[in-house]
């Protein structure tokens, strides 16, 4: 760095060396500028990617090299109840999680867009749950869904005295499944409500003026201007948040690794679990491709689904 | 569209209703009490990891006696235990290190190529902006195993600075867009006065640009840091031996033993190692806002 200084100063004043006339060149220059990020991801990403789809057509194991078994991979996971009961609690983790994500958010979101003290500090209080550790959130909630000294438990029972027994949260299936939602729920409300909030900022308070001069109820409002304008931002957002909800790992593994019988499996956990700890590392990086095309399809449903106004009457009627 | 709405408003009733929705009864209904509840669920968790963590073993395991949510005889136990009978200190150091030598790589890649995307045109540069953009929507469920084998084939399992090479390609597609934005918002005429001035390129971005960019270098460089402080699914399987391991990785494999779970070391760990990125939050969270939106905007 400090040596292309030098020479740099010394082609303002003097004449200009081979090597800042070098970095004068355009071209050049972007070479150099694009050379680390690219290298990075094509290295580090592009070509995982690809090895990943090779992977899944072959029968590799760690520590030794696979052949080409053409789809035989794919063909024993649809056999599989095991995955098949992922592919299950994936979509409706994502489905449930998602839906409650948004609807709680929103509503934070419209709650935070009013006049209220202490504004900014309540704001940072509410991304506190998205920046925190998610293994480390995660085992707070494990802890929180103990089955003897369960908090939830001991509300109801010894405080309010709603049941007679504790709640057995992660022992049984559907309880677990449930348990690992709330988490997930309590973990993307903070991003969904700020960014939601970001956009509720940009709208411009006298298309409410104008609403309430003609009359309109709060819900109309909200129908009627909110929501509308709301939708090219709600798209993005919901596509992101559909992804990596899908693509979930990090709870899961932490709270239940996929049990109780493997019913909370999510895809993501199982592949770890068949490629990196049970070794079979082709059968996990099948797992892993055919999560791609439910991500393909849930991108272009939550995207175009939602941003349906934008393609069918053009940019200029928003 | 605005039609329809016209004329459900015309037949609504009007001003009495506008009217009382600032009625303080009201406000406190509905914007008060749904806040405090969503404030209270959001902050239980944290609350209820600190309060375990100063919690004696006899308090913890006995509602009977004591109140479940708050504690008699508050002792340190745990956190010495923590520090001094397990490696945690050396996993916070690994932390810190991969944290920051990712953070610092991704910044200087992703400026010079926000850079040159959005300052020195070229033909296709949006295509490059966008197909960078695009990574980001690659998650590391996909990718970690077919990396895992990449990073052996690199000799790099194992050690931290696989981690260090593998998080870029997250951080980066993330920050160079942000940059970019940031990018956008310095006048051109600045960097041509520069230009005629006869200053080189790298000078013009070393002085002009980059001090301009500089509360965008700092949101970009938070989020990093935390994102690369959260990471887990590349830890856990690229690292292997204990004293490696990054602390959310190490408090779920190294600190959760046998079937009878310590509550207190375990919660005493989630403490600690969510601090770090709590203090550092709050000391930015101006800066985390806009950055968090604004890379959703774009």
């Amino acid at each position: 760095m400090s040596v292309t200084t030098i020479s740099a100063r010394s082609y303002a004043q003097h004449q200009p060396g081979w090597f800042a006339r070098l970095l004068d060149n355009k071209l050049f220059l972007i070479v150099v500028c694009l050379t680390p990020a690219i290298g990075l991801l094509t290295v580090f990403l592009t070509y995982p990617l690809g090895l990943g789809v090779w992977l899944a057509f072959t029968d590799t194991t760690i520590g030794q090299r696979g052949i080409f078994v053409g789809f035989e991979n794919f063909q024993y996971l649809l056999k599989d109840p095991l995955w098949w009961g992922a592919v299950f609690y994936s979509i409706f983790y994502t489905a449930v999680a998602t839906f409650g994500k948004f609807a709680l958010g929103f509503w934070l979101a419209l709650l935070l867009n009013n006049h209220i003290p202490l504004k900014s500090l309540i704001r940072a209080i509410v991304l506190l749950p998205w920046i925190v550790p998610t293994v480390l959130s995660a085992l707070a909630f494990w802890w929180i869904y103990d089955p003897q000294f369960s908090i939830i438990s001991y509300l109801l029972v010894d405080v309010l005295g709603w049941r007679s027994t504790n709640i057995d949260f992660l022992g049984t299936p559907w309880p677990a499944r449930f348990s690992l939602i709330a988490a997930n729920i309590w973990r993307g409300i903070p991003f969904v409500a700020i960014s939601l909030l970001a956009g509720l900022q940009t709208i411009s308070p006298s298309l409410y003026e104008a609403a309430m001069l003609d009359g309109a109820t709060a819900w109309q409002r909200f129908r009627y201007i909110t929501f509308p304008m709301m939708m090219p931002i709600l798209a993005i957002v919901m596509t992101f948040s559909i992804i990596f909800t899908f693509t979930d790992f990090q709870l899961v593994y932490a709270i239940t690794r996929g049990g109780p019988v493997n019913s909370t499996h999510l895809l993501a956990t199982l592949a770890f679990q068949r490629g990196i700890a049970g070794g079979e590392l082709g059968e996990g990086a099948a797992i892993a491709v055919s999560m791609v095309p439910f991500l393909v399809f849930a991108t272009l449903f939550s995207y175009f689904g939602l941003a349906r106004r934008k393609w069918q009457q053009g940019e200029a009627n928003d | 569209m605005t039609d329809t709405a016209v004329q459900q408003q015309a037949s609504a009733t009007s001003a009495p209703e506008t009217m009382a929705w600032d009625s303080r009864a009201r406000r406190m209904v509905m914007i008060y009490l749904p806040l405090s509840c969503f404030v209270l669920i959001l902050l239980f968790p944290f609350y209820w990891m600190a309060v375990t963590s100063f919690k004696p073993n006899a308090e913890l395991l006995n509602f009977k006696d004591h109140n479940p949510f708050w504690i008699t005889s508050p002792t340190l136990a745990h956190i010495k235990h923590l520090l001094f009978n397990t490696a945690y200190p050396t996993w916070l150091k690994t932390t810190m290190f991969v944290a920051i030598g990712s953070t610092f790589l991704s910044l200087f890649a992703s400026t010079l190529a926000a850079y040159a995307i959005e300052r020195l045109r070229f033909r296709g540069s949006p295509y490059v902006g966008l197909g960078i953009y695009l990574a980001y929507l690659v998650p590391p469920s996909i990718l970690f195993i077919p990396l895992a084998t990449v990073i052996v084939q690199f000799g790099l399992f194992d050690s931290p600075m696989a981690l260090i090479l593998v998080y870029p390609t997250f951080l980066v597609p993330f920050c160079t867009w942000l940059l970019i934005g940031y990018f956008k918002s310095i006048p051109y005429e600045l960097e041509e006065c520069a230009l005629v001035d006869g200053a080189t390129r790298l000078q013009i971005l070393r002085k002009i640009t980059l001090p301009l960019a500089v509360p965008g270098l700092i949101s970009a460089g938070i989020f990093s840091f935390t994102l690369s402080w959260n990471e887990f699914i590349y830890a856990l399987a690229f690292i292997q031996s204990g004293a490696n391991k990054t602390v959310p990785v190490a408090i779920l494999t190294e600190l959760v033993t046998g079937d009878v779970y310590q509550w207190g070391a375990l919660m005493a760990g989630s403490l600690l190692g969510s601090l770090p990125v709590a203090l550092f939050y709050s000391l930015f969270v101006d800066y985390y806002v806009s950055s968090l939106t604004g890379a959703v905007k774009e």
